[in-house]
C-alpha cells in the first residue's frame, strides 16, 4: 500500500498547490491552465479510490468540456492589460470578506460531513444501497440513479435544460440584413426564374434588385 | 517495494512493445498517407528514400532534428514548449487501453472507451495552447476554430458511443469486442458509423474539416510558428491521433481483433493481426477522403455537426434502445 499513498500525497499536493496557483498566478489564462490541473489531479484521486466512472466523468465534463470554454473566453480577453494583481489592488481586495465569508462557510459544511462520517459510523450504513464490491462502479451508479433516484434524476435533467433554455434565450438576437444561405433555396432554383434578359437603354442603364 | 518494482518494470517492458511499434507505424502511415493521396490524384507520392520511399518519413524526422527549434520572443514560452508536449504524451497514453487481442491489452480497465473519450477530449488542449502561446494572429485564429469544431464533434461521437454500449452494457472495451462476435455493429448500426467517421475526420482536423490548419486562410494555423523537432512533435501526435480514431472505429463498429471469416485458415490468423487491418482499412479510407474532398466552410461545418450529426444520432439513439428493448435484447445483468 506504500505506493498507493505516495501516489495519493502526490497527487492531492498537485491538486492543493495549484488550487492555490489558480488565484495566485499573475496571467489568468494561467489560471485556468492551473484549473485544469486541478481537475485532473482530483480525477485522479477519484480513480485511486475506485470510482472510475466518477473521475472519466470528471475528465470528459470539466476538463474536456467546461474547462475549454473557460479557456476560450478568458482568451479572448487581454490579458496584457488585465493582469491579476493578488491583493494588491484595491479593487480585488474589496471581495476578500466575502469570499472569506463563503469558505468559511463552506469549510464548516465539510467539517460537518465528515465529522458525521467519523463519529457516527452507522451514517454510512443507513444509506439506502450499501456499497456492493461484487458490481462495477459504473453499474452500482446506474441502479440507483436509474431506481431510487430517477426523480431527483430526472429533476436535475429539467433544471439542466431550463438554464440551457434561458442562456439560448438571453443571449439569441435577430439580426436583420443577414444573408444566410439556404440549400433549399440554391437547388430549387430553375433558369427561368432567375436569369432575364432586359433591353438596357443607353445612357439610363438598369435598376437591378438583389 | 520488490515485488511493485519488478510490477512497474514488467509494465515499463509492455509499454516499449507497443511504443516502438506505434512510432514506427506513425512513420509509415504518414508515408501511406503521402502516397494514396497521391495516387488519387494521378502522381507518383515520395519514392525515392528506400524500397517504395519507405523510409521518406524517417528522412523528414531526421531533417525536423536537425532544424533549429525556433521560439518567438513575445510567446508565452513556458506554455509555447509545453504544447507539443500535452499533444504528443495525449496521443500516446490512450493506447493503454487498446486491445489488440483478448490478452494483449496494457490496461483492461473498466471504463476503457470512457478514458478513450476522455483523453481524446483532452486532445484539444494541445492545439490551444500552442495556438495562444504563439502570440500571434493566424495560429491563435486557427487554435480558436479547432477548440470550438473539437468540442462540437465530441458531442456527436459520445452519443455513437452510447450507442454501441447500449447494445453491449459495458464500458470494457475488451467486452465491446466480445460482444460483436455474431453480428459486428457496423451492419446494425451503420449510420452511426458513417456519422462516427465523419466525425472523427472532424475530431483529428483532417481534411474536409482541418480548418485550424486552413493553409488557404491561416498560413499553418497553430503550427505556424512551431519549427524543427517541436513542429514534428505536432505531426506525430496528430498522427497517432489519427491510428487512435481508427482504432477506436474498428473496435466499436468492424469487431476489433475478431476474424471476419470463422473458418478453417482464417480463424487460425491470430487476431493483432485483423485489428491492424482494420485500422488500415479505416486509415486507407481517411487518406481517400483527404484526396477527393474539398474543404468546407467554418460554418457548414458547424452546421453539419450540431444540426444535422447530433439531432440524427439523438433519434438514432432511441431508435436502438426501443428496439433493444422491444424485443427484449438489453444487456441486463451483464457485469
Amino acid at each position: 500500500m506504500i505506493i498507493h499513498s505516495i501516489f495519493f500525497f502526490i497527487f492531492s499536493f498537485i491538486a492543493i498547490v495549484s488550487a492555490i496557483m489558480v488565484t495566485a498566478s499573475k496571467n489568468t489564462v494561467h489560471s485556468v491552465f492551473f484549473l485544469i490541473l486541478d481537475f485532473i489531479s482530483i480525477s485522479c484521486l477519484f480513480i485511486m479510490i475506485g470510482a472510475e466512472f466518477l473521475g472519466m466523468m470528471m475528465l470528459i465534463v470539466y476538463v474536456g468540456a467546461v474547462a475549454v470554454l473557460f479557456l476560450f473566453v478568458v482568451m479572448m480577453l487581454n490579458v496584457s492589460q488585465q493582469k491579476n494583481q493578488w491583493f494588491a489592488s484595491t479593487i480585488s481586495s474589496a471581495h476578500i470578506p466575502m469570499g472569506l465569508l463563503i469558505s468559511v462557510i463552506i469549510f464548516f459544511e465539510i467539517i460537518i460531513v465528515i465529522a458525521g462520517w467519523k463519529y457516527k459510523p452507522e451514517i454510512l450504513n443507513s444509506f439506502p444501497n450499501s456499497i456492493d464490491s461484487e458490481i462495477t462502479n459504473t453499474h452500482s451508479i446506474g441502479y440507483v440513479l436509474y431506481t431510487d433516484y430517477i426523480h431527483v434524476f430526472q429533476i436535475s435533467g429539467i433544471i439542466l435544460l431550463t438554464a440551457m433554455i434561458g442562456a439560448i434565450v438571453l443571449t439569441f438576437r435577430q439580426r436583420t440584413g443577414l444573408k444566410r444561405q439556404s440549400y433549399f433555396k440554391q437547388i430549387t432554383r430553375e433558369r427561368n426564374e432567375s436569369v432575364e434578359l432586359k433591353d438596357v437603354e443607353s445612357k439610363k442603364g438598369v435598376k437591378i434588385d438583389v | 517495494m520488490i515485488e511493485y518494482i519488478n510490477i512497474l518494470f514488467s509494465e515499463i517492458y509492455k509499454l516499449l512493445f507497443l511504443l516502438i511499434p506505434l512510432l514506427t507505424a506513425v512513420a509509415l502511415i504518414v508515408w501511406l498517407d503521402r502516397r494514396v493521396w497521391a495516387f488519387v490524384q494521378k502522381r507518383r507520392g515520395p519514392n525515392v528514400v528506400g524500397p517504395f520511399g519507405l523510409f521518406q518519413s524517417l528522412a523528414d524526422a531526421l531533417k525536423y532534428m536537425f532544424k533549429e527549434i525556433i521560439i518567438p520572443a513575445s510567446s508565452n514560452k513556458t506554455i509555447f514548449i509545453l504544447a507539443p508536449i500535452v499533444t504528443m504524451t495525449l496521443a500516446l497514453i490512450s493506447w493503454a487501453v487498446i486491445p489488440f487481442s483478448e490478452s494483449f491489452v496494457i490496461a483492461d480497465i473498466n471504463v476503457g472507451i470512457l478514458y478513450l473519450f476522455a483523453v481524446s477530449s483532452l486532445g484539444v488542449y494541445g492545439i490551444i495552447m500552442g495556438g495562444w502561446a504563439s502570440n500571434s494572429k493566424y495560429p491563435f485564429l486557427g487554435s480558436i476554430r479547432s477548440a470550438a469544431q473539437m468540442v462540437s464533434y465530441e458531442v456527436s461521437i459520445g452519443i455513437i458511443v452510447i450507442n454501441v454500449l447500449l447494445c453491449v452494457g459495458s464500458l470494457n472495451l475488451t467486452d465491446i469486442v466480445l460482444a460483436q462476435k455474431k453480428i459486428w455493429f457496423i451492419i446494425p448500426l451503420f449510420p452511426m458509423f458513417v456519422i462516427f467517421f465523419i466525425s472523427a475526420l472532424a475530431e483529428t482536423n483532417r481534411p474536409p474539416f482541418d480548418l485550424p490548419e486552413a493553409e488557404a486562410e491561416l498560413v499553418a494555423g497553430y503550427q505556424t510558428e512551431y519549427s524543427g523537432m517541436m513542429y514534428a512533435m505536432f505531426w506525430l501526435g496528430e498522427y497517432a491521433n489519427i491510428l487512435l480514431m481508427c482504432a477506436m472505429g474498428s473496435i466499436l463498429f468492424l469487431g476489433g481483433w475478431l476474424t471476419p471469416f470463422n473458418f478453417f485458415p482464417f480463424d487460425q490468423i491470430p487476431g493483432p493481426f485483423w485489428f491492424i487491418l482494420k485500422i488500415l482499412f479505416l486509415f486507407i479510407l481517411f487518406a481517400l477522403v483527404k484526396a477527393i474532398v474539398p474543404r468546407y466552410r467554418y460554418d457548414q461545418l458547424m452546421k453539419l455537426g450540431w444540426k444535422i450529426f447530433l439531432p440524427f444520432s439523438l433519434l438514432w439513439l432511441v431508435i436502438t434502445a426501443s428496439y433493444l428493448f422491444y424485443f427484449n435484447l438489453l444487456p441486463v445483468g451483464q457485469q
